[in-house]
């Protein structure tokens, strides 16, 4: 559509455009879902800043080094670590197209993903059976809310990773698959820098308290 | 990438160093071996700063330049909120526990 604005003073029709121009196809996805990672980092942000606050308050009931086994907190991080190599080595086999061992790293990333979540509910099945549970006290509450969100984002990357290999499988490194993988890759990455917190002010502050 | 270029020297690099920059935190608290627990509380929280960087460059690639510096500015002003809410939240209620005086004590005061 264009309209024609003030013919008059020179005799010749001005236009401006109101058409659309083009957006090629997924053009603003990576800075659209970086924005999306952004937003995630403040929920992460609130949720540390719940537990600072509240992370002191016992309620005379178990306290971090009460609780906190520093060894298996240890194994967990470096699982986070290593999945995010894998999924380096992932990213580095879509660049050269080889589907092959494109999925091999995933499938070794996903690995790593569910061993770190296995540890992670082991780690609370413990706890609420030692009778830390949430409601236990404010320090627990904020505690579960803080590690319970990181763990299920990763869940959540977990089934996003393998139905990225299902797409992979089908329809092979087609553009948009690729771009699935990268914003995949930055969730996963991003993950890795929530943890980087969490081990610290949740895990090694706790037992410094 | 559409935040700069993905090598396997960089990731190997950024893997290499989040390993011991990993490491280190959990060997100072494990072993105590700085003593001063205020001390060992300051160094972890550099080394968690400094680790978070390297993730930033070597894993999740950013730059200044990628999508015309809007991923960039996004972050900033994500820093920025972050900063205000955690530090913001600290403060203010830290000085509400000091001022709040203990239900005990105020009957006692009475």
């Amino acid at each position: 559509m264009s309209i024609n604005v003030n013919p008059a003073q020179t005799g010749q029709p001005l236009f401006y455009v109101l058409d659309e121009h083009a957006h090629p196809e997924g053009a603003s996805t990576m800075l659209g879902f970086w924005i999306y990672l952004m937003s995630d980092c403040l929920i992460f942000a609130m949720l540390f800043a719940t537990y600072g606050v509240l992370g002191g308050n016992y309620a005379a009931g178990p306290a971090p080094k009460d609780l906190f086994d520093l060894p298996l907190v240890a194994v967990n991080t470096s699982m986070l670590l290593l999945s995010s190599i894998t999924y380096g080595f992932a990213m580095l086999a879509m660049q050269r197209t080889r589907i092959a061992a494109t999925q091999v790293w995933l499938a070794v990333t996903g690995l790593f993903g569910l061993a770190f979540v296995g540890i992670e509910l082991s780690e609370f099945r413990h706890m609420i059976h030692e009778g830390a549970t949430p409601q236990r006290s404010a320090f627990l509450s904020s505690f579960f809310t803080l590690v319970g969100t990181h763990g299920l984002h990763v869940s959540f990357g977990i089934v996003w990773l393998v139905t990225l290999m299902t797409q992979v499988w089908r329809h092979g490194l087609i553009e948009a698959n690729r771009r699935r993988l990268m914003c995949l890759s930055m969730f996963w990455h991003f993950l890795d820098v929530v943890w980087i917190g969490v081990f610290t002010f949740v895990y090694l502050l706790g037992m410094l308290r | 990438m559409a935040h700069g270029e993905i090598t396997l020297s960089g990731y190997l690099t950024g893997f290499l160093l989040s390993a011991v920059l990993t490491a280190v935190p959990f060997y100072l608290v494990m072993s105590g071996v700085l003593g001063d627990k205020q001390v060992t509380a300051v160094v972890i929280m550099a080394f968690a700063v400094v680790q978070i960087v390297v993730h930033m460059i070597y894993f999740l690639h950013m730059n200044t330049s990628s999508e015309g510096g809007w991923t960039m500015m996004a972050l900033i002003f994500t820093m920025v909120m972050v900063v205000i809410a955690l530090t913001g939240s600290l403060w203010v209620m830290h000085h509400l526990n000091i001022n709040m005086m203990p239900a005990h004590q105020m009957g006692a005061m009475q």
